[in-house]
């Protein structure tokens, strides 16, 4: 293998009608890394991953997997991608073995081959008492199971993931974070996208953070992280104080404008240095705005994300109970 | 920015020999799918059709109720107006009635292909590395037991009312395949409509507006001669009235006459066209 990266893309580019869904990215993920593209819905992760996965044409830009042109031979780009899509993308009307033995027989397996796979993956996915039951009997974390299992019929080198996680309670949840580490060790390549910080933070060895079809920051979550100052002072402020005169405070002495929750009053201030807090106080108060509660500490993910984007990321808290009714375009 | 190749094995785990090698199965992955393995995926996506017609018996409401139905309501309603009594009709409307249940047949192809097509398991099957065309003509291979079903009946229906056919076993058998044959052309006409349509209750409109005429506008029910001018012409080269003309010449002859080639052209025709505008479609559509 030459160095070139096993995703590559320039320029990519979707459009839906006056909708620039993804508006020009750019990305490189290495062999072996686990690549976390990380954006809030409708930010266009799952149109970006469909381009490459062959799924949706490409507008504009290049794609190229482990240096195969994605749009000019889609078929190849087939042979070496494994794709697990937000909703489980199995059949209903068929039972689990069903199912593998039939992406095994497409695969061009022998109809024997196709069985052994089917039943060795049922195996390695704690599938096995539920290999003859319909898949409408199967639970949320048991689909997503089995439909990684789909993906890696023919053990391709590189799985994308999307939204892997989503919906699944926070104890599947880390059963599929094992399951996707054990993938990387085995020398998969991945590239997932998710909504939650914690995710990409536990499992991406690099993040790109994608807003409105535009990537917006790329590193690893430390790099992100340390980009947005090395600490972070929370503050909450009293009842019925001047939220508004806090944030010109806060601009006047460190020069960075705070992210504030009008409703609980919380204000978060990025900080070059943990010093800067004093002096923070300390304009806070000759300006009169009284404080109920302070703490200094490293910024999360969450933070990065809303000084990079502006906004929230939604519903990062809820991870497991959130169930989203909009499955294959997250874009409108 | 640069990150450590190959890293992963978390510490603690000994290293093993990659399960996955990108080097091999790039310089292993084809450019193209051969004619062998595009029909060996159609016959996979058969398999998959088959399973669920069997878990979802009332898929076959339409082409066992129908056939059964229509001919004894049609023998009993029109045969005594229009030959004077009901068995002396059967001859002319048995294989009118095998034409029509066939071509209602196909207008179910499409509208599961396009329910099918929403469900997520579509989405797999684009991804996967196999002919366009199979998640298509899979669906449509298993049709063929569909169609073997509805013309099968129509005819044992017609002989529990008193039909005799003249051209005996071997005749009515090879009106049967001409009808599974058309039927099976015509469908692509269908899976067309299913690949272009918004839903599945669309693809049931269009088809309803394709499939009224042709089959009431044919020589299925009616002779010709009773017709107006513009009408009959019209008729006539409609492709129903050759499969209805042609399956007449079989079941009650057991002649093969020029109106079998007539159909069997006809339905060549639909599909050169509608196959390779279905896969266009279909793969457009992604």
């Amino acid at each position: 293998m030459t160095k070139e990266a096993c995703v590559y893309a320039h320029g990519l580019v979707k459009r839906f009608g006056e909708l620039r869904a993804v508006d020009g990215i750019d990305l490189q993920v290495g062999q072996g890394e686990i690549f976390g593209v990380l954006g809030p819905n409708g930010a266009g992760k799952t149109t970006m991953l469909k381009m490459l996965a062959t799924l949706l044409r490409i507008d504009a830009g290049q794609a190229r997997v482990f240096g195969v042109d994605v749009a000019r031979e889609p078929h190849r780009v087939r042979q070496l991608v494994g794709v697990t899509g937000q909703y489980a993308s199995v059949d209903e009307d068929l039972t689990a073995t069903e199912n593998l033995w039939l992406f095994g027989r497409l695969h061009g397996l022998r109809a024997a081959d196709a069985r052994a796979t089917a039943k060795d993956l049922l195996g390695q996915f704690g599938l096995e008492e539920a290999a003859n039951r319909p898949i409408s009997q199967f639970s949320g974390g048991m689909r997503r199971r089995l439909d990684l299992a789909a993906s890696l019929i023919t053990r391709p080198p590189l799985i994308f993931l999307d939204e892997p996680t989503t919906g699944l309670d926070p104890r599947t949840r880390g059963q599929m974070w094992e399951t996707i580490r054990g993938l990387v060790a085995d020398g998969c390549t991945i590239l997932l996208t998710t909504q939650y910080l914690d995710e990409a933070d536990q499992l991406a060895d690099r993040i790109a953070v994608i807003d409105h079809g535009r990537k917006v920051a790329e590193g690893t979550p430390d790099e992100l992280k340390t980009s947005v100052g090395s600490s972070t002072l929370q503050l909450e402020l009293a009842p019925g104080a001047d939220q508004d005169l806090a944030r010109q405070v806060v601009w006047r002495v460190v020069g960075r404008e705070p992210v504030l929750t009008p409703e609980s009053g919380r204000m978060n201030v990025p900080l070059e240095t943990a010093d800067g807090a004093a002096d923070v106080l300390i304009g806070l108060r000759q300006a009169g705005v009284t404080i109920t509660a302070v703490s200094v500490a490293k910024p999360s993910l969450d933070e990065v994300f809303l000084t990079l984007t502006g906004h929230d990321t939604g519903d990062a808290d809820e991870a497991g109970e959130t169930v989203r009714d909009e499955p294959f375009l997250e874009v409108r | 920015m640069s990150t450590v190749a190959t890293a992963g094995a978390p510490a603690g785990i000994q290293v093993r020999t990659p399960a996955v090698d990108a080097a091999t199965a790039v310089a292993r992955a084809r450019p193209h799918v051969s004619i062998g393995e595009t029909v060996s995926q159609t016959f996979s996506m058969a398999w998959r059709a088959l399973k669920k017609m069997r878990r979802n018996p009332e898929q076959f409401f339409d082409v066992t109720l129908q056939p059964l139905l229509f001919t004894a309501m049609f023998a009993y309603i029109f045969g005594g107006a229009i030959s004077g009594s009901p068995t002396k009709y059967l001859p002319m409307l048995i294989p009118g009635i095998v034409a029509q249940t066939v071509l209602t047949t196909c207008m179910s192809t499409g509208v599961q292909l396009r329910e099918d097509m929403e469900k997520g398991v579509f989405d797999r099957f684009k991804a996967l590395p196999i002919a366009r065309i199979a998640p298509l003509a899979g669906p449509m291979v298993a049709d063929l037991v569909r169609y073997l079903i509805a013309a099968g009946l129509t005819f044992v229906m017609g002989v529990i009312i008193g039909y005799r056919p003249g051209g005996g076993v071997l005749g009515v058998l090879g009106a049967i395949v001409l009808a599974i044959f058309t039927g099976w052309a015509l469908a692509w006409v269908f899976t067309f409509i299913g690949t272009i349509a918004r839903n599945a209750r669309s693809v049931q409109g269009i088809s309803m507006l394709i499939l009224f005429p042709l089959t009431f506008l044919s020589n299925a029910f009616v002779p010709v001669s009773t017709l107006p001018r513009a009408l009959a012409d019209f008729v006539r080269v409609n492709p129903v009235s050759h499969l209805v003309s042609a399956s007449r010449d079989l079941a009650n002859l057991g002649v093969i006459s020029g109106e079998a080639g007539w159909t069997v052209l006809a339905g060549l025709v639909v599909i050169a066209i509608f196959a390779p505008l279905s896969v266009y479609s279909y793969k457009r559509h992604i």
